[in-house]
């Protein structure tokens, strides 16, 4: 079905989100819309699938405006849309996740939503179980789970938001797969991405998004230096390999284990040199996160020895005090919730982050202070906003600008997870500023070109087993999405054991 | 201690575990929905003196019944204003009204302190009620405690097997979830908040007309019951049955104090009466044991296969509360 979207228009206070949009798209299309973060594509999309009302303009389906209070309204309506958090709910069964909101009596009937889950399910190549819970799943398993459901509740339109941040390559693979089918059975699809990457891969059509307006749009073949034009307002150059002789030792680790309930890591040898980039790649809860916490003393190691600098003390069983004191810093991957506190002003942030004079706070210096830091790392807030009031890619920054001057080692989960293409510049340029005096990062990152593009040397997680330091030259997104999935390990060991 | 009496006892065990698990299994609807509503204490209290009092002036025990869930309605209805619509926190106004439903009740009920009055009788179920040992255990019960049997069946059936169940249980899961599934988030909350509170509030009378007949103020020994309860809703990990073996565990142990006392003389009274208490609380210190870093680390030098058997039980055991729960929920603007 034909599907227009006719000057949508929306504002919240003085900003306007939506100015006055209109987009036609038609059957079998896979549309892609492409704008920084703050452009307006979330709030276009949850205007057209029932979250939001739009101030003024309308939805046109095969002619027929339409009138979409809810998002149960919209999905009555065919409109289907996956959140960029997967909306389910973890602790239940997967075929209890599936049948909830289903239309139908008061008792479900199982043995149908079953078998049609299951069919469904093979259609796409899917390999969900019904009766694991849902938190035990991927993210990548949670959309598919959703597409199916939004498949089974008759979606004719297909609206996903950012859905190829937090999965695997193998998935996204997937994922793509299954959308070029549904579009040539005639499904629409409306893909809102901020990666150029995907929108290349896989839209057939592309608009974009810039401070509320639609600024363009594109059909396939894509020029690409256009679209970041168009995105950007300028052109945009992503960064190169710096290549800085590593230095000193900064984390020797030898035959390193940590434990969790769940998983063992065992056997790991890695020393890291001052001026080193180490990428870290695996499916999530292949042990990545379990590993570069007790990298800084987050997690106590069951063995091995984890020593700093050229030390040869080990650093077990020390806290993460300890590790800070010796120069290691962590920057979390849940940004508001671990790294800042919420409801503190940037202000409040950047006093407790320096060393105070008196107990008491010297308003003036702190705004000074404050002002400096914005300035110096371009964050765009004032020094009494609260973080939680500021887009994902300045709380990133603001956590980059509390970092101690002085640091020999920075671990990193996911450094530019979900934020778009300038803030990552701006973060990995920040980074290897620090690279370049002489710090080494570590970092974790389920995006498989940010590994390749900005680290030296690359390690794999698979199931708690690691690959030694594989020097990111020799390899590609293929390769390492192989190995990711637990393919070419045997030639790896074979190679390293001769 | 004879075969019959240890059976008496034990069936005396079923039957005062029923305001208990009115108390749990409402409360458990409510937190499911993501409201908490800790007046429960409190709440108790008002609904075992008013229902005592209803059916004190009517001469019927339905309208006591009734007035007890009618109060623990009103109440619920209260949190669910202050928490739903005015967003405020629900330890805050919860904990509040604990205090205040209490000190009502002991006022309010100064009148009618210690007179007489109507009581539930028991009625053993012909046939079955002479089954050896399961008949007594079982089926010489009164109404309230064969009713706690099957509001633990049914509000298992609710949550786990019909559509309107799932969907109480993503109500306080994730309720924008909920949401885009087309149910109306704080209607239903306060829908449940108010149904739990009703079923909650029947613990009152089941007390006050049934276990522990009559209304003697300060002295009734229910003050405490509610705080207790909101325990065994943790404890039972939101779950009816095993929030009922939870609430069975406890008169147990209320049970053997009395029990023991006469074979320990030595032992103060008051030990054996509070002991329940602290180990309820290490009860539910060692199910969720398994969150504790340090048990993890002990773990990991056990063999694999023991420590993933040990781990399995430790993860079944673990009970999460509702993600959402005591959050308010806003549609985006």
């Amino acid at each position: 079905m034909t599907i227009e979207l006719r000057n949508i228009s929306k504002h919240f206070g003085a900003l306007k989100a939506n100015d006055s949009i209109s987009l036609t798209v038609p059957p079998g299309c896979i549309q892609g819309i492409l704008g920084e973060n703050g452009a307006g594509k979330s709030t276009l999309m949850k205007i057209f699938s029932g979250f939001l009302k739009p101030d003024s303009g309308e939805i046109v389906f095969d002619g027929k405006s339409l009138k979409i209070d809810s998002p149960d309204d919209a999905i009555r309506l065919g409109i289907g849309m996956l959140h960029q958090d997967p909306l389910d709910f973890p602790p239940f069964r997967v075929i209890d996740d599936f049948i909830v909101g289903s239309p139908g009596g008061i008792v479900p009937d199982r043995r149908k939503a079953l078998a049609d889950f299951n069919t469904l399910s093979k259609q796409f190549g899917f390999s969900l179980s019904a009766e694991v819970r849902v938190g035990s799943l991927t993210v990548g398993e949670r959309q598919q789970l959703e597409i199916l459901r939004l498949l089974w509740l008759g979606a004719k339109v297909l609206i996903l938001d950012e859905p190829t941040t937090g999965i695997s390559q193998a998935q996204k693979e997937i994922l793509f797969a299954t959308l070029k089918t549904l579009a040539d059975q005639g499904m629409t699809v409306f893909f809102v991405s901020h990666k150029l990457e995907d929108v290349e891969a896989l839209c057939t059509k592309a608009a974009v998004l810039r401070q509320g307006a639609l600024v363009g749009s594109m059909d396939r073949p894509f020029d690409k230096a256009a679209l970041v034009r168009m995105m950007f307002g300028r052109e945009v150059e992503l960064a190169s390999k710096s290549s800085i002789a590593p230095g000193k030792k900064v984390l020797t680790i030898k035959t390193g284990s940590v434990d969790s309930i769940r998983l063992r890591i065992k056997d790991v040898n890695l020393q890291v040199r001052a001026g080193e980039i180490i990428g870290i790649a695996g499916m999530e809860g292949s042990g990545q996160d379990l590993f570069l916490r007790a990298c800084g003393g987050l997690v106590e190691p069951s063995g091995g020895q984890f020593c700093l600098d050229e030390s040869e003390t080990p650093m077990n069983g020390k806290t993460y005090h300890d590790y800070m004191r010796q120069g290691v810093t962590y920057l979390p991957a849940a940004r508001l919730e671990k790294g800042l506190v919420p409801g503190m002003s940037l202000a409040e942030h950047f006093t407790l982050s320096v060393k105070p004079k008196s107990a008491f706070i010297d308003k003036k210096a702190a705004v000074a202070l404050s002002n400096e830091r914005i300035a110096a790392f371009n964050i765009k807030g004032r020094p009494d906003s609260p973080v939680e009031s500021l887009s994902g890619g300045n709380q990133q920054r603001t956590l980059l600008s509390l970092l101690p001057e002085i640091a020999s080692l920075i671990l990193v989960e996911h450094p530019t997870r979900g934020l778009d293409i300038e803030s990552t510049i701006y973060i990995w340029g920040k980074l290897k500023e620090r690279c370049t005096a002489g710090t080494a990062i570590l970092f974790i990152s389920s995006d498989l070109d940010e590994i390749l593009r900005y680290s030296d040397k690359v390690l794999v997680f698979f199931a708690g087993k690691v690959t030694p330091l594989i020097a990111s030259e020799s390899l590609n997104v293929q390769k390492l999405g192989e190995l990711i999935g637990g393919v070419g390990w045997d030639a790896l060991e074979a190679n390293n054991n001769a | 201690m004879t075969n019959d009496a240890l059976l008496f006892g034990l069936s005396g065990v079923l039957s005062s575990s029923a305001p208990i698990l009115f108390g749990v299994l409402g409360e458990t609807i409510n937190e499911k929905a993501g409201v908490s509503n800790l007046a429960m204490n409190g709440m108790i209290l008002l609904s075992a003196m008013g229902g005592f009092a209803a059916s004190l002036a009517t001469g019927s025990l339905g309208l006591g019944f009734l007035a007890g869930a009618a109060i623990g309605a009103a109440v619920a209805l209260v949190v669910a204003f202050a928490s739903i619509t005015l967003k405020q926190s629900q330890v805050a106004v919860g904990y509040v009204l604990a205090m205040l439903c209490r000190d009502l009740a002991y006022f309010l009920g100064n009148p009618i302190m210690g007179m007489p009055g109507p009581r539930l009788t028991l009625s053993p179920i012909p046939g079955l009620s002479s089954i050896p040992v399961f008949g007594t255990l079982l089926f010489r019960h009164d109404v309230v405690t064969y009713s706690s049997f099957l509001l633990i069946f049914l509000s298992w059936f609710y949550m786990e097997r019909t559509k309107p169940g799932i969907m109480l249980k993503g109500l306080g899961e994730n309720p924008r979830a909920a949401y885009v599934r087309g149910a109306n988030v704080n209607r239903l909350r306060y829908l449940y908040t108010i149904a739990g509170g009703a079923i909650a509030g029947l613990a009152g009378p089941i007390y006050s007309l049934s276990v522990k007949a009559g209304w003697k103020g300060t002295i009734s020994g229910l003050d405490g019951i509610g705080w207790i309860i909101l325990s065994i809703t943790i404890f039972g990990g939101w779950r009816p049955f095993r929030a009922a073996i939870g609430a069975y565990f406890f008169s147990l142990l209320q049970w053997m104090g009395l029990v023991l006392q006469p074979l320990m003389p030595n032992v103060p009274s008051q030990v054996l009466q509070v002991a329940p208490f602290p180990l309820m609380i290490l009860t539910l210190l060692l199910v969720n044991i398994g969150n504790a870093e340090w048990v993890e680390r002990s773990l990991s030098h056990l063999p694999e296969s023991v420590r993933r058997d040990i781990a399995k039980v430790l993860t079944a055991l673990n009970a999460t509360p509702p993600a959402a729960l005591g959050q308010p929920f806003e549609k985006d603007e």
